[in-house]
């Protein structure tokens, strides 16, 4: 039995930990960004925000003024249980969330998208998100919060199978150019692409393609992987850099995600994980002891299974 | 390193300071500004409230943002890290933003067109700034020595209040516009634009259109 007491108090050390500390993975990337940049605004944007990382770090304070909006992926292995059940682990991710708005401090973005009422703690109706996923065989529970900003750089459309990958790239580069404009879309950023899907999924897909995949991963469908290397290049050559100035620096990395969609249709998101991209991640086990991370490992082969039934158990289960 | 020229401004700035400005400089900022988002222009401009305070008290420089800051028990503030949000949203109150506030200095994220400068920065003296990055928040927070004071809290909430601050060496910004009215942002896009029709070189359309929407990569989209 997982203690209710570990789940909250690892949430409110990883809503920190994301908020403050760059991912290894990121920095790397936004590193050889700085390495090969010629542009010299874009160039000095970039040494800015390594400058920045350092400072967030030194001083414990957000590396970015707009936290974003603060959210939960939940991992859970099929023989996890925790105290209290889902209900008090969903109340454990609230209280955290509240908590660490106060603590770090996070700015209090959620409000109602009506009345624009605040609760100063980045709660409220359906806030934050929290996404399930499971896990065959194991029996901890993984958090995994993203902070990712809230206005720029997502854009959704109904294309069609006639439309191919040609439409794709087009679609792709209206949403690259559109937003790295002024760097409204605060490029480099890591692109995540979900394709197909019904039209939610298709969003969600491609949220977590650039939130909870890592720099430098790929698909594992080989002809995918290829595409998230020409997208990446396709990306870095229109001439846009940091803040929409000249230069070379716009995807820090491209991910692509898929899932089955209607016979008639290829739905296709496209999202922009800033260059504060923000995720932490932990495992807490059955004794109570969290483990750190910044990979989330959230697409396994689990996840991406397009089997009825998950064939790897079967065949286990078989021997 | 890229070479970019950097001067240092202290606030309130004087006319003749900004004249000398030019866009794509580097500006760190040294006195008081005060933060503005949507809550603000629409309660000071709109519904008519005019300004929470007077001009010595707020500053002349206003900053499209707020921070991430919590007010401790005791009354004190808590200020960590101060990001900018999108600038473009904000034209349709300047006019008389600029009238009420006397601000000659806008701070924000990705700048205005060069229309609205010519149009309402020009006639006030006023130049915006670019937060760079933009999420250079740590080292802007870096920047703030003190919280002056906090207005419309009750009425905005934390996150739309008008946070008076006082700044050193706050930055880095780059220089936006100048007081002819040029945008640096709109230079950039113009030695941008003609480059990107190759790329949709072997593209069509989507076969299902939107009502709208442009292709001409040359037009600004804010």
């Amino acid at each position: 039995m997982i203690p209710l007491s570990s789940i909250q108090r690892t949430a409110e050390d990883l809503m920190a930990k994301a908020a403050i500390e760059i991912p290894e993975d990121h920095l790397a990337g936004l590193r050889q960004c700085a390495n090969t940049e010629k542009g010299d605004l874009s160039a000095f944007v970039i040494k800015a925000m390594l400058e920045n990382y350092e400072a967030a770090k030194e001083d414990r304070r957000a590396m970015c003024g707009d936290t974003g909006l603060p959210r939960w992926y939940v991992k859970i292995g099929n023989d996890a249980r925790s105290e209290g059940g889902p209900v008090a682990l969903e109340a454990a991710l609230r209280r955290a969330t509240a908590r660490a708005t106060a603590n770090v401090p996070l700015r209090p973005n959620r409000v109602h998208p009506l009345w624009r009422t605040d609760h100063n703690n980045n709660v409220g109706i359906n806030a934050p998100e929290i996404e399930y996923a499971f896990h065959p065989d194991a029996d901890w529970i993984e958090l995994t919060t993203v902070h990712k900003g809230g206005l720029f750089g997502t854009d959704y459309r109904m294309l069609f199978p006639g439309d191919g990958i040609e439409g794709i790239k087009r679609f792709y580069l209206d949403t690259l150019i559109g937003f790295g404009k002024r760097g409204l879309a605060c490029q480099p950023a890591i692109v995540g692409i979900g394709l197909g899907g019904s039209k939610d999924t298709s969003m969600v897909l491609g949220k977590q393609a650039s939130c909870l995949r890592t720099v430098g991963s790929r698909n594992p469908d080989p002809k995918i992987a290829a595409l998230e290397e020409e997208f990446k290049e396709l990306g870095n050559s229109i001439g846009m850099g940091a803040m929409g100035f000249v230069g070379s620096s716009m995807v820090i990395d491209c991910h692509i995600e898929v899932g089955y969609c209607h016979t008639g249709g290829m739905p296709m998101s496209v999202h922009m994980f800033c260059l504060s991209s923000r995720r932490a991640c932990a495992r807490v086990t059955a004794d109570g002891r969290a483990s750190f991370r910044t990979d989330p490992m959230w697409f396994t082969d689990y996840m991406r299974r397009d089997t009825v039934d998950w064939e790897r158990q079967a065949a286990e289960a078989a021997e | 390193m890229p070479d970019l020229r950097t001067v240092h401004l202290t606030l309130p700035a004087r006319t003749e300071d900004l004249r000398k400005l030019e866009i794509g400089s580097v500006a760190y900022l040294t006195g008081r500004l005060f933060t503005g988002r949507e809550g603000v222009y629409k309660r000071a401009v709109e519904d008519g409230a005019g300004m929470p305070a007077d001009r010595a008290a707020l500053g002349s420089a206003n900053f499209h943002c707020s921070p991430a800051a919590t007010i401790n028990p005791d009354g004190s503030y808590k200020v960590g890290a101060v990001t900018a949000t999108a600038s473009f949203r904000f034209a349709k109150w300047l006019d008389g933003f600029f009238k009420i506030s006397g601000c000659n200095m806008i701070i924000g994220k990705g700048g205005m067109t060069s229309a609205t400068y010519r149009e309402f920065f020009v006639p006030n003296n006023a130049v915006y700034l670019t937060t760079v990055g933009y999420g250079t928040g740590a080292l802007l927070g870096r920047g703030i020595k003190h919280v002056a004071g906090v207005y419309w809290l009750e009425e905005l909430g934390l996150a739309q209040a008008v946070w008076v601050l006082d700044v050193e060496n706050f930055g880095p910004f780059l220089v936006e516009s100048d007081l002819q009215a040029n945008s640096l942002f709109e230079r950039e896009n113009a030695k941008i634009a003609p480059g990107l029709e190759k790329f949709y070189a072997g593209t069509r359309p989507a076969t299902l259109r939107r009502y709208g929407e442009t292709d001409d990569k040359t037009e600004e989209v804010i």
